[in-house]
């Protein structure tokens, strides 16, 4: 055996790597349908096809970008010579022939933004063997507002290009809405992240200040710390700038609440935390685990319960962090939470885990909500887990 | 020697790896203690923790065989993996800390928003990993065969189980006390048989070392244009190996990472001072080993052979443990980060158990390598992994931070036709296709002196030929690659 081995180890391995890589990615792709079915259903298939693939950008809304991307696969579904997309100010995108005509498309296509009908008109044009004769302008119109236009070319007047641009504005329009849909929840789910920070205060700043003031007599020294610790948390919890923060200031955050909560509770609550130092500096949504923390405290001291521990961990587990919050106290129907969950708990019920579970998984996708285990006296172990590195999320 | 000492020292050793890394952090602590429990790693303490984990078998038998073989030219090795902190220090370590990277692909991927670019780097960080892993598992298996007898295969077997089963136990929580343990047992392992070596050395009455000719065609051929392509690819290569840069993530923050290299730079430059001592003294005692033989083996066999007794087996045990210290910890690292790269990057979902999957896999293919790939001296192998980083994550990295007219197309020309050819290259010498003496075997056995060139130019010139490609992001990236950390979030600390 000589080193021959070795290089073909390396290379093969190396082949297989790639093979791999790929096999994966063409497998992830639908099967194209080309040998199926009558010429009519293959042109349907196809019709369908190349609509799907002009929806995902203008998933983003109309934007210079998501038109340029878009543009070719709306014209190869209208047959046409040429097409233009407009937004109220401009020309986003032209695609095809004749892109001299952009210059005054927007005076054409005013009547359309104005009114939000489907206008039919002869493009002027000096070039007399220009192929352009005719357009057909429609409007995009979202809730009834005009956002843009879709503008047709062709040789010649036809009704059939007019009914089909019609149609195709229509299915655009219907991916405009739906992009719409997406910034409101984006802008809901922001608003929430604010609510959360807002509802932290009430209950726990009257309890924390009743607390510190049955220290200020007894041991001044003590309701002095109270009172700082009191004064730095609030001051994390309700600072202004960023989205994100670190593990360490997040858990820093979270020991300040545990002072004040054990300075209300005295013995009755226990605290054990095991920190990886590796894990300290991992970037996390600003507040998604303060309000585990509250929830473990909240259900821990619940009823009955004379005592209870609370153990916080966060470990390294390669890739990602694992932060595991645990309880001993009165822990809860799985069905109940699954309700809370799903959002049909009501105002006043565990909106603390339904906020970060949403928040965990708008940030780093759907496999990342949170692992809750409970049963009804079993206490409950909440699991979060967060990558290491994510594009756009940033420890600040 | 006696075999009992050799195989207590290697089971101490495993066993105490295995304990330090699932039970450091076992001792739980209550809130009082909280300042105790969540403070970050500090850079003295990251920094051994980033020797213990580089300094590998290369370092450890490698460098020792090299200096008894070739003579003083080969202290080119250590100058070289030392001085490479030092560009790591200057150039990156600081921004790369600031980009919230935790491996190459994510850097790749923040920097030049291209989900392409970052599967590109994937396939070469793995690459790279194995290339670096197959002479750990040798040199494992060397060690044991010295000093059992045991064949072979055996030692790269019982590394690559007790990494995996480390690994897949969830084990290793506490890496970092982990590698820091591995970095003073290292230390001590070489420090203390050193000093009664030299000790019987001058007892001997001091006898003169010579290195008068050149042992090997296989560097006598061109040996400047090698040490150049030896300096250059130790030099650019050690920013982008795999494991190191992933330990820079533990930093808190920019400027804790430049103190940290420091520190490295400190440390692992003490512990090279002691290999070429067995090299010289290797020369003397152990001349055989020259000739023939495997010269990698002369750090462990020198005890016995010198001081000899009880004494000699207590010290030729102690190097033992070190040396399976060495194997343990680099091979621990670098199979953690490839197969953190696996689960991200080429498994389809993720999870603990993928990454349990993917350590089977970081590990299985480089042990496949080790076992039917002819031995390579130790040191040479991990100089081929030098190369290819230097030629493929250097350009990446260097242009990466301070240029801004990187593109996502200039990325991939660069990483494929400068770390593609180096990877080419090594292959080609490593399969034996092109033999010594002459000028095609040198070049390709030393890539780095040409590829590293390429991989910048192709990178460049691309670049400035695409450059409406520039990712929109690039002047918020390099805002937080350069400005430090109390600027941007507007506090102190």
């Amino acid at each position: 055996m000589t080193g021959a081995g070795y290089a073909v180890i390396v290379v093969l391995a190396l082949l297989l790597f790639g093979g791999g890589l790929l096999l994966g990615r063409r497998t992830a792709r639908p099967l194209r349908t080309s040998d199926v079915g009558t010429p009519v259903e293959h042109a349907t298939f196809e019709t369908l096809h190349t609509a799907s693939l002009a929806a995902p950008p203008l998933r983003a809304g109309l934007t210079e970008d998501s038109a340029r991307r878009s543009a070719r696969r709306l014209r190869s579904l209208l047959g046409t010579e040429a097409l233009c997309l407009t937004d109220r100010d401009g020309v986003l995108v032209w695609d095809g022939e004749g892109d001299h005509h952009g210059r005054h498309v927007m005076e054409q296509v005013a009547g359309v933004l104005e009114t939000g009908r489907d206008t039919a008109f002869r493009s002027d044009c000096d070039d007399l063997d220009c192929p352009l004769k005719w357009a057909v302008a429609v409007p995009l119109t979202v809730d009834h507002r005009v956002l843009g236009t879709l503008v047709a070319y062709a040789p010649r007047e036809s009704a059939v290009l007019a009914r089909a641009a019609g149609e195709v504005a229509r299915w655009v329009c219907v991916q405009l809405e739906l992009a719409e849909l997406d910034r409101s929840r984006t802008q809901l789910i922001e608003a929430e992240i604010r609510a959360l920070r807002a509802q932290i205060s009430p209950h726990f700043i009257f309890n924390s200040l009743a607390a510190i003031a049955s220290f200020v007599r007894t041991d001044p020294e003590q309701a002095r710390e109270l009172l700082l610790e009191f004064a730095d948390f609030t001051r994390y919890s309700f600072r202004s700038h960023g989205d994100f923060t670190t593990l360490a200031d997040e858990l820093h955050s979270i020991d300040q609440y545990l002072a004040l909560v054990r300075a209300r509770f005295g013995e009755r609550l226990s605290v054990t935390l095991q920190v990886a130092p590796e894990v300290l500096p991992v970037a996390l949504p600003f507040l998604c685990l303060q309000p585990l923390v509250e929830n473990a405290v909240k259900h821990g001291l619940e009823g009955a319960v004379t005592s209870s521990r609370i153990t916080i961990s966060a470990l390294d587990a390669g890739s990602e962090a694992e932060v595991v919050i645990e309880d001993d106290g009165t822990g809860m129907d799985p069905q109940r939470l699954r309700h809370i969950l799903r959002g049909e708990g009501g105002r006043s019920t565990g909106i603390g885990l339904l906020n970060v579970d949403e928040r965990l998984r708008q940030v780093y996708g759907d496999e990342y909500g949170l692992v809750i285990e409970t049963g009804i006296g079993a206490g409950m172990r909440i699991t979060v887990r967060l990558p290491k590195y994510r594009a756009g999320v940033h420890g600040s | 020697m006696s075999r009992t000492y050799a195989v207590t020292a290697v089971a101490v050793v495993v066993l105490a790896t295995v304990l330090v890394g699932g039970f450091g952090l076992r001792i739980s602590r209550t809130t009082s203690d909280f300042y105790v429990a969540s403070r970050t790693v500090r850079p003295r303490l990251n920094a051994a923790a980033i020797s213990g984990e580089y300094l590998s078998a290369a370092s450890f038998l490698g460098i020792a065989g090299l200096v008894l073989v070739h003579g003083p030219d080969m202290l080119w090795y250590p100058v070289g993996y030392t001085a490479g902190y030092l560009v790591l220090l200057v150039f990156v370590a600081a921004p790369l800390r600031r980009s919230g990277a935790y491996t190459l692909p994510d850097f790749a991927e923040g920097r030049l928003e291209s989900r392409q670019v970052r599967r590109l780097v994937s396939v070469l960080v793995v690459g790279a990993g194995w290339l670096y892993l197959v002479p750990q598992l040798q040199g494992a298996g060397l060690t044991l065969k010295i000093l059992t007898g045991a064949p072979g295969w055996l030692g790269d077997v019982l590394v690559a189980s007790v990494v995996v089963l480390a690994v897949a136990a969830g084990g290793m929580r506490s890496i970092t006390f982990v590698q820091v343990f591995q970095y003073w047992l290292k230390l001590t392992a070489l420090l203390v048989p050193a000093i009664f070596l030299v000790l019987a050395w001058q007892g001997d009455g001091s006898p003169r070392i010579t290195f008068d000719e050149h042992l090997s065609a296989f560097r006598a051929d061109h040996p400047l244009y090698a040490t150049y392509g030896l300096i250059i690819a130790t030099f650019l290569g050690t920013m982008g190996l795999p494991h190191v840069v992933v330990r820079f993530y533990t930093s808190p923050n920019g400027r804790d990472a430049r103190r940290t290299t420091v520190a490295v730079l400190a440390l692992i430059g003490v512990f090279y001072l002691l290999p070429p001592v067995y090299g010289a003294l290797g020369r003397l005692y152990a001349p055989e080993l020259i000739h023939g033989g495997d010269a990698d083996a002369a750090v462990l066999l020198l005890p016995g052979r010198v001081i000899g007794g009880l004494g000699g087996d207590l010290l030729g045990a102690l190097v033992a443990g070190g040396a399976f210290a060495a194997f343990l910890s680099t091979a621990s690292g670098l199979t953690m980060a490839v197969a953190g790269v696996i689960t991200q990057d080429v498994l389809p979902s993720r999870g603990v158990r993928h990454f349990r999957l993917a350590t089977v896999l970081a590990i299985s293919v480089p042990l496949a390598g080790s076992l039917m790939v002819s031995r390579v001296p130790v040191a040479d192998s991990v100089g081929m992994a030098f190369a290819v980083s230097a030629s493929s994550f250097c350009p990446l990295l260097v242009l990466g931070i301070w240029w801004r007219r990187l593109t996502p197309p200039g990325a991939v020309a660069g990483l494929l036709l400068g770390g593609g050819s180096a990877l080419l290259s090594v292959a080609i010498t490593v399969s034996g296709a092109v033999r010594p003496p002459g000028w095609p075997h040198a070049l390709l056995a030393w890539p780095a002196v040409w590829s590293v060139p390429v991989g910048f130019l192709a990178m460049i010139l691309v670049s400035l030929a695409t450059q409406s490609r520039i990712p929109p992001g690039t002047n918020a990236a390099m805002t937080r690659f350069h400005l430090p950390e109390a600027l941007t979030t507007g506090r102190h600390r």
